[in-house]
């Protein structure tokens, strides 16, 4: 079966700087992988290579199987790819359901509807209304983002990405900045994604990534330090070496 | 999914969304217009002038309120639409609607012509990308090669506009001239609030908000940006053509950067993204150049200046974000 992503020796340098080192990983339907790494390591490079923000100066991507290594991010999202940010990447001025609403209206292509009444199409305010209530963000429905705390923030981004149905989900740092009761809320919600969805995610906390992922990457310095299960990755020294910081890497 | 979603949260998530439709209120200005039409007959050329703005500054609401794109040569749509108009009438039709449609046209145009050019970039670059633009138009209507067709300095000058649906003449007096202009100021805002309330409305919001956002979403940024500049484009066009047609008059300052920076100074004074800030702030920017010229035709920039201070240190959001801000707290005083 074909890989959900496939990262082929993905290199990327900002001039004479390697930010990332023939990068190779792949992530079967469904996979629940994470990829850690101390700060600097080249994760967050990775995923903006992934959605198109970024383009590699080396190597390969493929999405289902299609290489999408030049192509436009939104291209990339209408192959199924979806992902967060590590600082919440929202609209601020527009309330809740809006912010969910315009990830409908793109899914659905009514982006370039000139005409009608946004609030009467059942695409976009249905949607909404089921997703919201399923995150029981409902009664936040009518809040302008930028008035919501920083972890409710972090749950209507999550909003934003599930709206569109994705395949393959790219998670960086979604517990970045939380309390630990709503870590606790965020993990629940990501053990209750869709089974057929794959999930790539950066994340700092480690509880959180044990009790998530499957499998586990671990990049140092752009370049992948040792991949395995989470068992495997416990129990290597030089991880827990980086993680513990008797080595030293910046 | 919609079949299983229960009816209260579809209520709830519908009342999320914001207003932007038509409401009672939208009648507000029209009924000041008959006011002023009914009791300042003296004030009806004054009043059409008025009105040419709030075309001018809705176009501008639009793209800089709505879409974020922030422009300085927005007077390259107003100036290709009035030469439009002026050269219509001079040479193909001088019946009034037919001009301006054709001046929409062409400012639509202008704007798919140079909005893939300029809309890639944002901030300072696109400012001054805008104004290249309109610079650059001028200086063309001022060539030498251009001036058996714009007229050069002297401009387009001599043209009749027929009367309005073969009945109303252009009067002396502005009658027919204030009728049309309030016609066509109610058309442009409909068009505008047609816009604005439309899925693609609350897309061009989330492009002004977060555009990198709007592209992991899975929108082409650029192709909804050009959209709206044609959009806007055309509807600046018609405010140019609109007073290429009362006036009987086209000039080079028809595209000097000028009207721009009224443009914009009519939206500060007024507010951003309401619709309704472009229609005060156009109201009160040319009201006050009038009787300020009046008082001191010298120093009457003074006045437009001392009140822009004013507004941007008491009222940042303009008139019409203060009194909303007011409305919002008496009503949230009144549920205390």
């Amino acid at each position: 079966m074909t890989d959900a992503l496939a990262i082929d020796n993905v290199s990327k340098s900002f001039g004479g700087l390697r930010v990332s080192r023939d990068v190779t990983l792949s992530l079967p339907v469904g996979a629940r992988h994470a990829l850690i790494g101390p700060n600097g390591a080249g994760k967050t490079t990775l995923v903006h290579m992934v959605s198109g923000l970024l383009r590699p100066s080396a190597g390969t991507i493929r999405l289902a199987g299609v290489d999408i290594t030049q192509m436009a991010p939104e291209r990339r999202v209408g192959l199924g790819l979806a992902r967060t940010f590590q600082i919440s990447s929202l609209f601020p001025s527009l309330t809740v359901v809006e912010n969910v609403g315009l990830a409908f209206e793109a899914r659905y292509g009514l982006d370039r509807q000139i005409w009608g009444n946004t609030r009467n199409r059942a695409e976009i305010v249905d949607g909404a209304a089921a997703l919201l209530q399923k995150l029981a963000l409902l009664p936040l429905a009518g809040r302008r983002v930028a008035d919501l705390p920083y972890g409710q923030r972090r749950l209507v981004e999550i909003a934003l990405v599930l709206a569109l149905e994705p395949n393959t989900l790219l998670l960086d740092e979604p517990a970045a900045g939380l309390a630990a009761t709503e870590r606790g809320a965020l993990l629940d919600l990501l053990l209750r994604m869709p089974e057929a969805l794959s999930i790539l995610v950066i994340e700092h906390d480690m509880s959180l990534v044990f009790r998530l992922a499957q499998r586990i990457t671990v990049l140092v310095e752009g370049q992948i330090l040792t991949e395995g299960t989470v068992a495997e990755i416990r129990a290597d020294p030089r991880v827990r070496d980086i993680y513990l910081g008797t080595r030293n890497h910046g | 999914m919609s079949a299983r979603v229960d009816q209260q949260a579809i209520a709830t998530a519908r009342a999320g969304f914001a207003r932007h439709g038509l409401s009672w209120l939208d009648l507000l200005p029209f009924l000041c217009a008959l006011l002023v039409y009914l009791f300042g007959g003296r004030y009806l050329a004054l009043g059409t002038q008025v009105m040419i703005q709030i075309i001018f500054a809705l176009s501008l609401d639009l793209a800089l309120g709505y879409g974020g794109i922030d422009s300085l040569g927005h007077v390259a749509f107003f100036g290709m639409g009035a030469y439009a108009a002026g050269l219509f009438a001079m040479h193909v039709s001088s019946e009034p609607i037919t001009g301006l449609l054709a001046a929409a046209c062409i400012g639509a145009i202008t704007g798919l012509v140079t909005g893939p050019l300029v809309l890639r970039t944002r901030g300072l670059t696109l400012v001054m990308l805008t104004l290249a633009v309109a610079t650059m138009l001028q200086e063309l209507a001022n060539a030498s090669a251009m001036k058996p067709i714009t007229g050069g300095a002297d401009g387009l000058f001599g043209f009749e506009i027929a009367p309005l649906f073969g009945v109303f003449q252009f009067d002396l007096y502005g009658h027919t001239a204030y009728w049309y202009a309030l016609g066509v100021v109610a058309v442009v805002f409909f068009i505008c609030k047609a816009v604005v309330n439309s899925p693609f409305g609350l897309a061009i919001r989330g492009i002004r908000d977060n555009p990198v956002r709007m592209r992991m979403l899975g929108v082409n940024v650029t192709a909804r940006l050009v959209t709206l500049y044609c959009i806007s484009g055309a509807l600046a066009a018609i405010a140019g053509g609109l007073s290429a047609q009362i006036t009987k008059l086209v000039g080079l300052d028809s595209l000097a950067f000028l009207l721009s920076g009224n443009a914009l100074v009519m939206l500060i004074l007024g507010g951003t993204g309401s619709l309704y800030g472009a229609i005060v702030g156009a109201t009160i920017f040319v009201v006050l150049s009038d009787r300020a010229a009046a008082i001191d035709p010298f120093n009457w920039l003074f006045a437009i200046g001392a009140v822009l201070i004013l507004a941007v240190r008491f009222a940042p959001q303009g008139v019409v974000g203060l009194i909303a801000d007011a409305w919002r707290r008496q009503r949230a005083r009144r549920k205390a």
